[in-house]
């Protein structure tokens, strides 16, 4: 037995006899189709990994900041080429997508919306949240730059 | 399961703790209870984190120091930056616990990318701080 959790796989069958205890297929694979829980949970996996990687962005541009006026300028033109715009719009989507879906979990945690049809409302608020967030974000930020 | 593959039962604890569950807990309801309140903390600074990346904006470094010169950027920054890497300290944490099965490699990634995180929390306080002062 190499993991604990082993133990708790072995039952009795009605004849008493030890069986090997069947698990659920996992959650992505062919064994089910796409659903509304599965896509939004592990997009809000994907995109707290993806908002990790961007706080490393984020720590740049502010030791960059503190450095001094030649660093500074680097990044700040790095970040505003077409592929530093580019990995800002994935990383504001994101953003709101964490943010939005974020509030779905805590309600959850509080035991509200539970139900299928709520779920299914709110996983599709907050997709268009985030798409209305992001688009709108960017549309101020050309703004005013 | 047996070397052959057929079923058997090795239960090294007891049975009271069986029954009763899953194991000690620990420190489990702290690590869910601080990505609670990091989160929810986080709604506020995040927007605002959003607002002030809007007005910096092409900015330069004069007008960046500037910016955090005024205490109340100062603080929140201070703010965002310890909710924001401690909430992803947690994040990242269960993550690889779910994904690294062997336990050597799952406490070595764990410590390393604390390590990292700890390390980058730093960097950008002590940025906002030389930028404010």
């Amino acid at each position: 037995m190499k993991d604990v959790r082993e133990a708790l796989f072995v039952g009795r069958n009605t004849e008493g006899k030890l069986i090997r205890r069947p698990i659920s297929p996992f959650m992505l694979g062919s064994a089910y189709k796409p659903q509304m829980s599965s896509m939004t949970s592990i997009a809000h996996r994907i995109t707290g990994c993806a908002l990790g990687l961007g706080t490393l962005l984020l720590t740049l541009w502010l030791v960059c900041a503190a450095s001094g006026d030649d660093a500074f300028s680097v990044i700040q033109a790095v970040l505003a080429s077409w592929i530093g715009i580019l990995i800002l719009i994935g990383f504001t989507a994101a953003m709101f997508y964490h943010f939005c879906n974020g509030i779905r979990h805590l309600a959850w945690d509080a035991g509200r919306g539970f139900d299928l049809p709520t779920m299914h409302r709110s996983g599709w608020t907050v997709v268009a949240a985030t798409a209305v967030c992001t688009v709108g974000f960017w549309v101020i930020a050309f703004l005013v730059w | 399961m047996d070397k052959h593959g057929a079923p058997s039962l090795h239960i090294m604890r007891s049975q009271l703790g069986r029954a009763r569950g899953l194991g000690a807990a620990k420190s489990g309801l702290h690590h869910w209870w601080g990505q609670r309140v990091t989160a929810v903390a986080l709604l506020p600074l995040s927007l605002y984190f959003v607002v002030s990346v809007l007005m910096l904006a092409g900015a330069d470094r004069a007008r960046m120091a500037a910016f955090m010169a005024e205490p109340w950027n100062t603080v929140l920054y201070l703010c965002l930056i310890a909710a924001l890497f401690y909430h992803l300290a947690l994040g990242v944490q269960v993550v690889i616990e779910d994904y690294v099965n062997n336990e050597a490699k799952r406490m070595a990634g764990i410590l390393a990318v604390k390590g990292l995180i700890f390390f980058c929390a730093l960097a950008c306080a002590v940025s906002v701080l030389k930028l404010a002062f």
